[in-house]
Parts: structure tokens; C-alpha cells; sequence
């Protein structure tokens, strides 16, 4: 950089309250040619982050048994240790995005008081979908409503005055009713306001302190009001490397996922053999197809994919509420969702639960894992959010997708729980999880298409996600430059398949991955309090 | 024989463009043409400005101090993905900004240009006005 263009961060405009720093972006990257490759890198975060997870992969290879075994280790310590601290931060940050809304910081614009949305409604919500749920909406839509009503319906068993049964709170023993109300509102409870308030914070904290403060897109900047001029130093490289691991973790699991249950509609449709050598094939050719978005980038890749995704699913959405009991499942939709409200104290008290297996293997699992994705949702949603006023933006990003959740939910939970209780079909109840999908649409009518169109949503999905995950980890490790060159976009979209594939192939499979999520989650919830304070600290300087 | 000459410019490494530069000033001096400079910016903050208003400021400056004989006027255009859409951002600004000629600066061929063409190659071969590429 030549001197006459260095000018550092000029003086604040006014509209927008912006940081005065001497930090200039992209100060700290090494810009050079690597072989043909131009290159633009923060240093030392793409070092540190990429060399550890070779480190980590290599680890896995080399000792399988020994890495499933300390894996294994550490998801239990995790999840039974802190599901308290997850479950209280959750229910914090729901109040908090809350509090936003009603509160007078509600009219702060993200980007300056004069700015103008960058993307329309339609285009601003297939993204947001598409990066925050995607794959999970398909693998759990019929699993999860399914495993918690059959669950709910046993009822409680305790062993040596601990509950070894699954059932969220007290279940619903025999009762059938309560049973399906049950497992309805635990569903939605994993999936409605606690995910997308976790989102919405991280997405908002990095929207204000880039739009509106001048500061780089990147994980640090959220805590420049705490940390100050620090942030530019091991701090933030700490914070900013804890999110690249936290993402490319993240989206390992949900690329796990994605490859299982794709393998299992294939075998479904086409008998496809189910097994790892297949999984594999899969993440690769994905990722290959994910690279031609990546080329493509964020309006001529992920944004398209977006959308003719979200139209496929609310076709077989529209799809399955018709061809199912569709009056049961309107009915339902408003029954769940008071289900839901009545429900919603008791299951997210964080202490004193007697429900173990239930607060700690589901909601707990669940809370890491959407804290470990939220950098990268949170990022995602926030470069495409610039022009919306914080309550615009709160209300689109916790409430809208919260409502569409219980809808999608109430559809597809609610059809296959009206299979066992209406016709005695328990051929879902029974399957895995990776497959429970397919056999619920098994017994509607059109089959072959309806099953064929979840197989396509998993795998758009799936490179939706790996695509925003490779924007994403380039512009943390390109210290906040999203004009960084193409190729290194490129070189972590390959990272990430190898990573996925890498964990898939050791020993303990997707537990490996899942312990990886909840094992980064738990730092992250830390970042994610911190920025709450910082949000408050950054709004109140800005304009009203 | 042309009137508008666009010259994309790549404000923070402007320097590394300078033979590009000297040569759209002189031969706007020729043919007494206007000189736009075409700068492209993501909406997020960058090395040089905090915002896309602030880089279009930045811009007009850069250009303004080539007027002396020349009319010069800046062109800020704002992508969501500069490291993508750089081409078809600036194949816009062709038509939007109606130059009837590119001047702009390219490397030498090397080995990637058939993955990843070179914009300026990428810009010859779909604008539809001429293009002269400047080799550094």
C-alpha cells in the first residue's frame, strides 16, 4: 500500500456514530503471489486457524480410536456440565432481542440513517433460511416432532432416582393428546425463538460495528467497546480464530448430516447402497457443486440457490399440508403454537430440570450447536442486512423465521404423529433418523417426485451452506476484506469437505462431529454475552 | 475518434497502475475525450472508506486531480461481491457510464487466467466498445 492512500480511518460523519481508530483495514494482511495464486490473508489468523485444523484432522487419522474416545469424553463433560449455562444464556438472549425490539434502539438504521436495504424481502429471507436452517429443517422436521411424541407417550422411567427416558419435562404417559402437545412444543422449541435470537445477536453485533462504526466484518470488531484498541491484537486473533473453528466445525456436522440422509433417501428411491464409501461421494460431489457457486458468488450463487430452494420447499410444503389431513394440521398449527407458549417456561428452566436425557442430550446439544454456527450465520445474515433498522431487522430475523419454523414443524411433524395416531403407519416412528422423512412421505401420494424434491433440498441446502460457510471463514481470515481473491474461497470450501469427510471416517462418526460443535459452543457463548453488552454500548452512541 | 475513455481503477493499489493511468490521461488529451474513473467498492467497510458514500468522495478527489487539461469525472459503483463480480460490475459501468473506450491495466498470462480469466481479458471479450489493455 502506497503512502498517499493510507489515510487510516477518517473523522466520524455524524449520522452514523462512528470509532475513531488508527486501524486500518486489511493493515495486517499479507497481500503476495503464492504459485499463480494471489493471495490477501489477515496474519496470523488464517495461519493459526488453518494449521490447527490440519493439526486436528491429522489427529483424527492417526489415532481413531483414541480421538472417538476423547471426543466422546468431552461431548458427555459438555453437555452435562454447562447444559445450565447454555439453557440460561439461550433465555437471555431471547429476552434481550426482545427488549430490542419494544425498546427506542429499535430505529437505529444499520448502515446510517440515510441507508437503503441492499436486497429485497424475498431474496434478504430465502438467504437467511437457507444459511440458518437449511439441512436441519429436513433432517428433523418429521424426526424430531416424532422422537419427542413417541417419547412424551412412554412416559418416565427412573433408575436409581435418575430419569433414564427421553421425555421432555414429566412426559405425557399414555395420555395421547397431551403426548403429541408435548412433543410438538419441545420441537418448536428447539427451532423457534432460541436459535434465531442467538442468530440475531451475532448477525446485529456485527452489522452495527461494520455498517455503522467503520470497523472491519469480522468476529473482533464486536468487541472493540470492551477491549478498545486491544482488539486489533492476540485478542482479537483469539476471538476471531475461536469463530473460524466454531464455524468450519459447525458446518462439518451439518455436511455429516446433509451426506447421511441424502445416502438415505438415494437408498430409498434408487437402492442406492448405504455406507461411508457413498457418504463420501457425496460430500465430495456437493462440494464440487459448491465450488461452482463459490465462482459464482453471493448474487449469482448463494442468492439464486437461495431461493429456487425456498420455493421447492414451500412447494412440498403446500404439498404435503394438502395431501396430508390438512385440516388436523391447520387446526394443529394453532394448538402447537399454544402448545408451545404454555410449554415454554418449563422448558427453558435452566436448573433443577429432572429431565436429564432431555435437557442435556436435546436442548443443550442443540443450543452448541446453534451457538457454534452463529458466526457463521450471524456473518452471513449480517452482510446481506445492511439499510434495515434494528427493529426491522429483529423482528424479520427472531420472529418471521420462528413463525415459519412452527409451520414447517407443525406440517410435517404434525402429518407424520397423525400417521401412528390415525392410521396405526409407524413405519417413520420406527426408522432412523436419517430416513424417517422419506417414509412419511412414503404413504402420500406422488412418492417417487415428492421424495426426489427432499433429496434436491438436502443437497441445494448442503451447498448453500458449505458456499455462505467459505464466504464466511474468507472474510474472518482475510481480516475483514470481503474483495479477497477468489482461489482462497475456493481452498476453504475443499477445507471444509475435507474436514466433514475426515470426521465422518473416524472412529464414533457424527458423534465425533457433534462433540466438536458442543466443544466450540461453549467458548462462543462467552463472545456471544460479551456482544450483548457491546450491541447496548454501540447503540446507544448511534443516532435515534 | 473516441469521447468518453473509462479507465477501472483499483483505488487502493492505484500506484501499481500508473502506466495504465498516464496512458487513458494522455490519449484523453489527444482526443480531447472525458475520463471517467470507474471504482468499485462492497457495501461493507474497506482499507480506504467506511462506506460506499465515502468511497465515491474518495473517488471524485482521485479523479479530480487529473483535470488539469483533461475533463475528468468519477463513476463509484457498489457490488455485494467485488471478488466475484468484479466483471460483470464493470460491464455495466461500460453502458451505464457509455464510453465508447476501456484503457485498463492487465498482467501477463500465466497458468490460472484459465480457471480465473483476467478482468481485463473478461472485459474485452464481452464490452462493446474497445478495450486497450495496458501490459505492466
Amino acid at each position: 500500500m502506497t503512502d498517499d492512500t493510507n489515510q487510516g480511518i477518517p473523522a466520524p460523519e455524524g449520522h452514523a456514530g462512528l470509532i475513531d481508530t488508527d486501524y486500518e483495514i486489511g493493515q495486517d494482511n499479507l497481500e503476495t503471489q503464492v504459485g499463480p495464486f494471489g493471495v490477501d490473508i489477515h496474519n496470523p489468523v488464517f495461519l493459526i486457524s488453518g494449521l490447527s485444523i490440519v493439526a486436528f484432522v491429522f489427529y483424527t487419522l492417526a489415532l481413531p480410536e483414541q480421538s472417538g474416545e476423547v471426543f466422546k469424553w468431552l461431548f458427555t463433560k459438555v453437555t452435562t456440565g454447562f447444559d445450565w449455562f447454555f439453557i440460561g444464556a439461550a433465555d437471555f438472549f431471547v429476552l434481550f432481542c426482545l427488549f430490542l425490539i419494544v425498546s427506542p434502539y429499535g430505529k437505529v438504521r444499520l448502515g446510517g440513517a440515510d441507508a437503503t436495504p441492499d436486497y429485497s424481502y424475498v431474496g434478504w429471507f430465502a438467504m437467511l433460511f437457507a444459511a440458518g436452517m437449511g439441512i436441519g429443517l429436513m433432517f428433523y422436521g418429521v424426526s424430531e416432532p416424532m422422537s419427542h411424541f413417541s417419547s412424551s407417550f412412554g412416559g418416565t422411567t427412573v433408575v436409581d432416582g435418575v430419569r433414564t427416558d427421553w421425555a421432555p419435562l414429566g412426559g405425557a404417559e399414555g395420555n395421547q393428546a397431551e403426548a403429541i402437545r408435548l412433543g410438538m412444543a419441545a420441537t418448536i422449541f428447539h427451532w423457534g425463538l432460541h436459535p434465531w435470537a442467538i442468530y440475531a445477536i451475532v448477525a446485529l453485533a456485527l452489522a452495527l460495528f461494520s455498517y455503522n462504526k467503520g470497523l472491519p466484518l469480522t468476529i473482533r470488531s464486536a468487541f472493540y467497546p470492551i477491549l478498545g484498541e486491544r482488539v486489533w491484537g492476540w485478542w482479537g486473533h483469539v476471538i476471531d480464530t475461536l469463530a473460524v473453528f466454531a464455524t468450519l466445525f459447525g458446518l462439518a456436522t451439518s455436511l455429516g448430516f446433509g451426506a447421511t440422509q441424502a445416502n438415505a433417501g438415494l437408498n430409498e428411491l434408487f437402492g442406492v447402497p448405504v455406507g461411508q464409501t457413498t457418504e463420501v461421494v457425496l460430500i465430495t460431489v456437493i462440494t464440487s457443486i459448491a465450488l461452482i457457486s463459490v465462482l459464482r458468488g453471493l448474487d449469482g450463487g448463494v442468492k439464486i440457490l437461495s431461493e429456487i430452494n425456498m420455493g421447492l420447499a414451500f412447494v412440498l410444503l403446500l404439498f404435503v399440508l394438502i395431501a396430508g389431513p390438512t385440516l388436523a394440521i391447520l387446526t394443529g398449527f394453532g394448538d402447537y403454537l399454544g402448545a408451545y407458549l404454555q410449554y415454554l417456561p418449563a422448558l427453558s428452566n435452566p436448573i433443577g430440570r429432572e429431565d436429564v436425557n432431555f435437557s442435556q442430550g436435546w436442548t443443550s446439544f442443540y443450543w452448541a450447536w446453534w451457538i457454534s454456527w452463529s458466526p457463521f450465520v450471524g456473518m452471513f445474515i449480517a452482510r446481506v442486512s445492511r439499510g434495515r433498522s434494528v427493529r426491522e431487522f429483529v423482528i424479520c430475523v427472531l420472529l418471521i423465521p420462528s413463525m415459519v419454523c412452527v409451520l414447517w414443524m407443525s406440517v410435517f411433524g404434525g402429518v407424520a404423529i397423525q400417521q401412528v395416531v390415525q392410521d396405526g403407519y409407524t413405519a417413520a416412528q420406527e426408522a432412523s433418523l436419517e430416513l424417517k422423512l422419506f417414509k412419511m412421505l412414503d404413504v402420500l401420494p406422488l412418492t417417487g417426485i415428492t421424495s426426489l424434491i427432499g433429496i434436491i433440498l438436502v443437497i441445494v441446502f448442503f451447498v448453500t451452506s458449505s458456499d455462505s460457510g467459505s464466504l464466511v471463514i474468507d472474510t474472518i481470515t482475510a481480516g475483514g476484506k470481503v474483495d479477497a481473491p477468489a482461489p482462497q474461497r475456493v481452498f476453504w470450501c475443499i477445507f471444509e469437505g475435507a474436514v466433514a469427510i475426515v470426521l465422518l471416517l473416524s472412529a464414533g462418526g457424527l458423534q465425533s462431529l457433534q462433540s466438536m460443535v458442543i466443544s466450540t459452543g461453549l467458548p462462543f457463548t462467552v463472545v456471544l454475552l460479551v456482544m450483548c453488552f457491546a450491541i447496548l454500548r454501540g447503540l446507544a452512541a448511534e443516532k435515534r | 475518434m473516441y469521447r468518453k475513455i473509462m479507465i477501472p481503477l483499483d483505488l487502493v493499489h492505484h500506484a501499481a497502475q500508473g502506466k495504465a493511468i498516464a496512458t487513458a490521461v494522455e490519449l484523453a488529451r489527444i482526443w480531447k475525450a472525458q475520463l471517467v474513473f470507474v471504482g468499485v467498492t462492497a457495501n461493507t467497510p474497506g482499507a480506504l472508506a467506511h462506506s460506499p458514500e465515502e468511497y465515491s468522495e474518495k473517488l471524485t478527489e482521485f479523479a479530480a486531480n487529473y483535470s488539469k487539461d483533461i475533463a475528468t469525472s468519477a463513476h463509484a459503483v457498489v457490488s455485494h461481491d467485488p471478488a466475484v463480480d468484479l466483471d460483470s460490475t464493470l460491464l455495466k459501468a461500460v453502458q451505464k457510464t457509455a464510453a465508447d473506450l476501456v484503457v485498463m491495466q492487465t498482467h501477463h498470462h500465466r497458468v490460472t487466467d484459465w480457471i480465473w480469466p483476467s478482468n481485463g481479458g473478461t472485459l474485452a471479450t464481452h464490452a462493446d466498445c474497445s478495450v486497450m489493455l495496458v501490459r505492466d
